[in-house]
């Protein structure tokens, strides 16, 4: 009897497992299928029924840079790591002195301001998108990357004040009533005894706010060209591409996703907390 | 020493301290207001504008003409055809992307909540959608997945004998909707799979031991516990979706019907110059979002509360 409970436990333990595999494969089918379909010559990627065994090349990645004469994506690049990392930067010098007084030193009605930082995120892009492209052509700013630095920084703000007031309420107001007693002032106090405690919060922060702003497409879309065009934009040029060029379609995409899947990978766990506000541990 | 202060410094102590507990309220303000002041001056002052220019009849082309519109503008976007459509497929785009991944991200959480070998790496795998930038993983559905040719799906059908669709032709709002929920599943099952991961093992084990069945642990103790969590991604993937311009900008470019809100505005400023319309526009999608975020929220909540009241 029990050894047939077992067996029974057994197997379905094994089902269970067969089953999230299958679904796991399933779901990764489409980025493989890119991978490999990125190593093809242009001629093996479009055919029908789809060729498994054909011989590997690096051709889509040589056309991706520009060997063909098409325009290099590498401004493109360039202009993205910029935007991301310098929006990222701005977002956590921001974030964590506000986050400070929301969770350690906690103003009146802390909970207000924190819903009002959420309450931007639910402002749909669009509804401010044709003042800020106003702005921006009336000022010169136009094609700037500079001016989506800015804008990138109040895309991630919110969710960075989110996330960073639930990291930095685990750091023991104590260590900073020690410091404070010491004499330290809060510029000390942040970056000498908060920071350290809360970095690897602050890290996750920092990666979450990088992704987004990398991925961005509808302000670079409308507010770039030729100079400030980022990564996004340039993958857009493909959009009504045809057939003959599939690989190097493939390759764009995955050399464009490469920065955001090697973090999130790093960071699954941090990924889950920050995606999710802080709110689930 | 209070005792000899105490006769006539009454009054001059109220004096100091009232400053100070301001000065000192605003020491604790002061480290917020860098952060509160950018997002107002970001965020909320070009929502005015656009409000401001929501009221004007104003084609960039054509800058000489503008004059005060009143209400015409809400009234074309809400009479128009296009814009009206447009309103709908944003509706119906949110709840099926939202509800589909949300349904398909809890089957998968519960199957990796189990223990199996290589649990991580399914995991890992699983999370990739997530992680393609949204434009690439738009293109790989247009060209690589869809395509009638040389498209994988219509390639895999070929082996099975199957006919031959053009999926974003035929069915173009199903197309899209299909990349989306492969992307935003992957976000369901993390904010789920943390949720069940947080369940009290020892309440579980108890009511195993009282005999209850895995339909009824899960029906009357996961379920009701995972409520905040699916609350949580509802209410993020509503945020994201009801915004969502990528998906519909590359896999169909707004056509055949697929146009939603975001991409319409888009459309009506950059490409048909109509700053008024465009403005309107964008504030209904500002009042839709609003409405989805505390609609869902609600629901959800309420239709929680009826399960663990009927528990």
């Amino acid at each position: 009897m029990s050894g047939i409970a077992v067996t029974l436990k057994k197997h379905r333990g094994l089902s269970i497992g067969l089953l999230a595999w299958l679904v796991g494969i399933v779901f990764f089918l489409p980025i493989a299928w890119m991978a490999l379909t990125s190593f093809h010559s242009e001629a093996d990627a479009a055919t029908n029924p789809p060729s498994f065994a054909a011989s590997l090349t690096l051709d889509g990645y040589r056309e991706f840079f520009g060997a063909g004469g098409g325009a290099s994506p590498w401004p493109a690049l360039i202009n993205s790591a910029v935007a991301s990392v310098f929006s990222t930067a701005c977002v956590l010098l921001l974030a964590l002195p506000a986050a400070y007084a929301l969770s350690v030193r906690r103003v009146k009605k802390w909970t207000d301001v924190l819903f009002f930082f959420l309450s931007t995120k639910m402002l749909p892009v669009v509804a401010g998108l044709l003042p800020i492209y106003l702005f921006a052509k009336n000022t010169g700013m136009l094609d700037n990357i500079w001016y989506l630095v800015i804008l990138y920084t109040s895309m991630n703000l919110p969710i960075a004040v989110w996330m960073m007031q639930s990291f930095l309420a685990e750091v023991p107001v104590a260590v900073i009533e020690a410091a404070q007693i010491d004499g330290a002032r809060l510029p000390t106090i942040l970056a000498r005894v908060v920071a350290p405690i809360a970095l690897p919060g602050i890290a996750a922060t920092g990666l979450i706010c990088f992704i987004f702003s990398w991925n961005e497409l509808l302000f670079a879309r409308v507010l770039t060209g030729v100079v400030a065009e980022t990564a996004p934009v340039f993958l857009t040029g493909f959009i009504t591409s045809q057939g003959l060029f599939l690989a190097k379609v493939c390759a764009a995409s995955l050399v464009v996703s490469l920065p955001v899947l090697a973090a999130g990978f790093a960071a699954q766990d941090k990924l889950v907390q920050g995606l999710s506000l802080g709110a689930v541990k | 020493m209070t005792a000899t202060t105490a006769p006539y410094a009454a009054t001059p102590v109220r004096a100091t301290r009232q400053p100070s507990a301001r000065l000192r309220a605003w020491a604790t303000r002061a480290p917020l207001l860098p952060a509160l002041i950018f997002m107002i001056i970001v965020t909320q002052l070009p929502f005015v504008a656009t409000l401001v220019i929501s009221f004007f009849h104003w084609n960039s082309l054509y800058p000489k003409a503008r004059h005060f519109a009143g209400f015409d503008n809400y009234r074309e976007v809400l009479t128009d055809p296009d814009l009206r459509h447009s309103v709908w497929t944003t509706v119906l785009l949110t709840v099926t992307v939202v509800l589909v991944s949300l349904i398909l991200g809890l089957a998968l959480a519960l199957l990796l909540d189990h223990r199996f070998a290589g649990r991580g790496v399914v995991r890992t795998l699983l999370i990739a959608p997530f992680l393609v930038v949204p434009v690439a993983a738009a293109l790989l559905w247009k060209h690589v997945l869809f395509n009638p040719e040389y498209g994988l799906l219509n390639g895999l059908l070929h082996y099975v004998g199957g006919p031959q669709p053009d999926w974003i032709s035929n069915t173009p709002l199903i197309a899209v909707e299909a990349a989306l929920v492969w992307q935003w599943t992957p976000f369901m099952m993390l904010i789920l799979l943390a949720g069940l991961q947080s369940r009290d093992p020892e309440q579980m084990e108890a009511a195993r031991v009282d005999g209850a069945s895995e339909w009824q642990v899960f029906r009357y103790l996961t379920l009701p516990h995972l409520r905040r969590y699916l609350e949580l991604g509802a209410l993020l993937g509503s945020i994201y979706i009801v915004q969502n311009f990528d998906a519909v900008f590359t896999i169909t470019s707004g056509g055949l019907g697929t146009a939603n809100l975001p991409y319409t505005v888009y459309q009506t400023f950059y490409q048909a110059h109509e700053n008024g319309l465009a403005s309107a526009a964008g504030v209904l999608v500002v009042i839709g979002s609003i409405i989805i975020a505390t609609f869902a929220l609600r629901v959800v909540s309420s239709l929680f509360r009826e399960e663990v009241s009927r528990a």
